[in-house]
């Protein structure tokens, strides 16, 4: 708090008078702030939050400032609480007072309402952006300041939930997408879930690995939940005494209706078509396992796609255009990823191998865009995240660090989640695949099986 | 008044007798038995020996029957071993290669006694679990864990046990038999096991 009011005071400091504060014409920034060290100019956007205070903004603030991190499209310039900015900018205040509209002494704090703000003092910081959150009533304002442009990008106003209701952090989720999407011009993906199974149970978790919650409404155990297109309702597979059921599950509701299909087999791995009308799975019979395809809009018209006889298909995903399948298949002795139309035709090799030297590989996901099918792979004895070219029909290995498996795609199709052993015990992970880096999503043992949700629209109103 | 000139009765009466005893004629040392009393004990001592001997009877007897429980509770102790003997054989779980479906050599005998044991009990339907390691892919071991499940299955279809009395299941990953994250935890969880359905009373070797 103090470190804040003194911030201001800097600004306040180097307001339109120009008259050196402290120090000379160069800024001394204290350690703690990440700035020229992580941001490399043209690289990624630097942005800074602005510093507030107020009801219930600390933790919009810190919510909306992890979501812009873990988008890892910025470089988040923190001003944090245990550091001073000592800052003087003879040369550039002077240039500063003349792009702002009206110069006034409060460029920190005022700078919602009059939409100064010290810009060089940011330019200085490697800040490209500065967001401010302030309050109006019941209303929050994101304001997104362009520092190069010197002036409002845009002002978000949003009626927040309070903090404590079960939506207020997807709203701040929201909140913070939009903020992206006015610097970027791109969505974001705050407000997503990632489903995933433990102990038999189907939870939930936000992006950020905040607010885990039990969704599973069966005590019977669950397997390989997968969202649909449009984020409303999940399928997953009940599992009991060798047998798998396929179910929908509504999330709001936590209403469950059971897949028909003739329940005497073992059902698995369900995948929505991209329009929401058809569920293809695997069915392991006395045959073996092959993949079918059911009308859920109308639950019937059950469909085989593949007669294995001696070898197993399973594991099917859609490409977004809905035309093709990606599946595994054991065709070539081990399971390896094939690719073929989504009426089961034009079966081929997807994922290239070498026989007799690639390991097995497994759990293939298509991507958002189309453009790369996640899956893992073992290699030497252990499963590494690998994910194929479409068009070059290439594949690269992400991860080499402990067993890693089951990636599933953010809607930005550039993070994976998945589950790795890297710190000692299973848990879940996100990559950046376009910085490379890596943070856990969780802080506990026995998460498997995750499902990134597509980007959450607000929640249709549960009237009751 | 009564009872008091009583009690001094009695009391004389005791006095006298004492007196009688400790001075005079000894106490005679052995009696000569009279012929009433020899009959008396000739009576009882042959009432002994008779009873002596349907005791001895009744032991032998209970001896008897308890040689005969004995042997009975053996035959069929012995009779449920055999069956325990049996269910043994028949539950005999036969373990797998990492990533593999085929019977290994090694199994092939303990599948070839489930085969007489079917043979010889027509009534006898049995299941066939599939399991898998943990090193495998959590969805992918469900369909292994089928063809394991299945493997088993053809071999005894293929030496002549009906396929309607086997069911198979397939467990994937999801049931470890021993916790642990080393090969000697993964090879005895790659394992197919045996159950009963039904028909499993009084099973018979061959």
């Amino acid at each position: 708090m103090r470190s804040v009011i003194c911030f201001a005071a800097l600004l306040l400091a180097v307001g339109p008078s120009g008259r050196p504060a402290i120090g000379q014409d160069t800024s001394t920034i204290d350690r703690g702030v990440r700035i020229g060290i992580i941001y490399r100019a043209g690289v990624r956007p630097g942005l800074v939050m602005l510093p507030r205070t107020g009801m219930g903004l600390d933790s919009v603030r810190a919510i909306v400032a992890r979501d812009l991190d873990y988008s890892d499209r910025f470089e988040v310039i923190t001003l944090p609480g245990g550091d001073s900015i000592r800052l003087a900018t003879p040369s550039a205040a002077p240039r500063g007072t003349g792009t702002r509209r009206s110069g006034t002494g409060t460029a920190a704090t005022g700078g919602a309402q009059s939409g100064g703000l010290n810009y060089p003092l940011y330019q200085a910081l490697g800040a490209d952006f500065a967001l401010d959150i302030t309050v109006a009533g019941d209303t929050t304002v994101a304001t997104l300041h362009d520092i190069a442009s010197a002036g409002v990008r845009r002002a978000v106003r949003v009626k927040l939930p309070r903090p404590g209701d079960p939506d207020f952090r997807q709203a701040v989720h929201r909140l913070a997408d939009q903020a992206l999407q006015a610097a970027l011009g791109t969505p974001g993906i705050a407000a997503t879930r990632i489903l995933f199974v433990k102990e038999g149970k189907v939870y939930q978790i936000d992006q950020d690995g905040v607010d885990q919650r039990l969704v599973s409404s069966t005590d019977r155990q669950a397997m390989s939940p997968a969202w649909g297109a449009d984020g409303r309702h999940f399928a997953y597979m009940e599992f009991q005494a060798g047998k798998g059921w396929l179910y929908l599950q509504e999330m709001v509701t936590g209403k469950r209706i059971a897949v028909s299909t003739t329940g005497s087999a073992l059902d698995f791995t369900p995948a929505f078509s991209p329009d929401g009308q058809t569920l293809a799975f695997s069915r392991a019979t006395e045959e073996g396992t092959d993949l079918y395809t059911i009308n859920i809009k109308n639950n019937c018209c059950l469909r085989r796609l593949t007669v294995g006889r001696f070898s197993d298909n399973l594991s099917p995903t859609f490409s977004p255009d809905g035309q093709r399948i990606a599946f595994v298949s054991t065709r070539p002795g081990l399971p390896q990823i094939y690719v073929m139309a989504a009426d089961g035709t034009d079966q081929q090799l997807f994922a290239p191998f070498d026989y007799g030297v690639t390991g097995s590989s497994n759990a293939p996901e298509w991507s958002p865009d189309g453009q790369s099918v996640a899956f893992h792979r073992d290699v030497a004895g252990t499963l590494q995240v690998f994910v194929l070219d479409v068009r070059t029909r290439t594949v690269r290995q992400l991860t080499s660090v402990g067993r890693n498996e089951d990636p599933t795609w953010a809607p930005d199709s550039r993070h994976l989640a998945f589950v790795s052993d890297r710190s000692g015990y299973r848990q879940l992970w996100i990559i950046d695949l376009d910085t490379g880096r890596i943070r856990p999503l969780l802080q506990q043992s026995g998460a498997r099986l995750p499902a990134w949700s597509p980007r959450l629209s607000e929640a249709p109103s549960t009237t009751p | 008044m009564k009872s008091v000139s009583l009690l001094l009765a009695l009391g004389l009466s005791a006095a006298v007798i004492t007196a009688a005893s400790c001075g005079g004629n000894p106490a005679p040392q052995n009696p000569t038995p009279n012929a009433d009393s020899a009959a008396a004990a000739e009576r009882a001592r042959q009432d002994s020996i008779n009873a002596a001997q349907a005791d001895a009877e009744r032991q032998a007897a209970a001896e008897r029957e308890r040689v005969e429980n004995q042997r009975r509770a053996d035959s069929l102790a012995a009779l449920a071993r055999s069956s325990e003997e049996v269910r043994a054989t028949l539950a005999a779980m036969i373990h797998f290669d990492l990533d593999k479906s085929n019977i290994r050599s090694d199994d092939m005998g303990a599948l070839d006694r489930k085969v007489a044991i079917l043979q010889a009990n027509p009534e006898l339907r049995i299941r066939i679990g599939g399991h898998c390691d943990e090193r495998g892919s959590d969805e992918y071991n469900l369909a292994l864990g089928n063809r394991r499940a299945q493997s088993a299955k053809q071999y005894l279809v293929s030496h002549g046990i009906d396929a309607s009395r086997i069911e198979t299941q397939s467990w994937g990953e999801e049931r470890p038999l021993v916790d642990g994250h080393d090969e000697n935890a993964w090879s005895q969880n790659r394992r197919d096991e045996f159950e009963v359905i039904s028909g499993g009373d009084n099973l018979r070797r061959s």
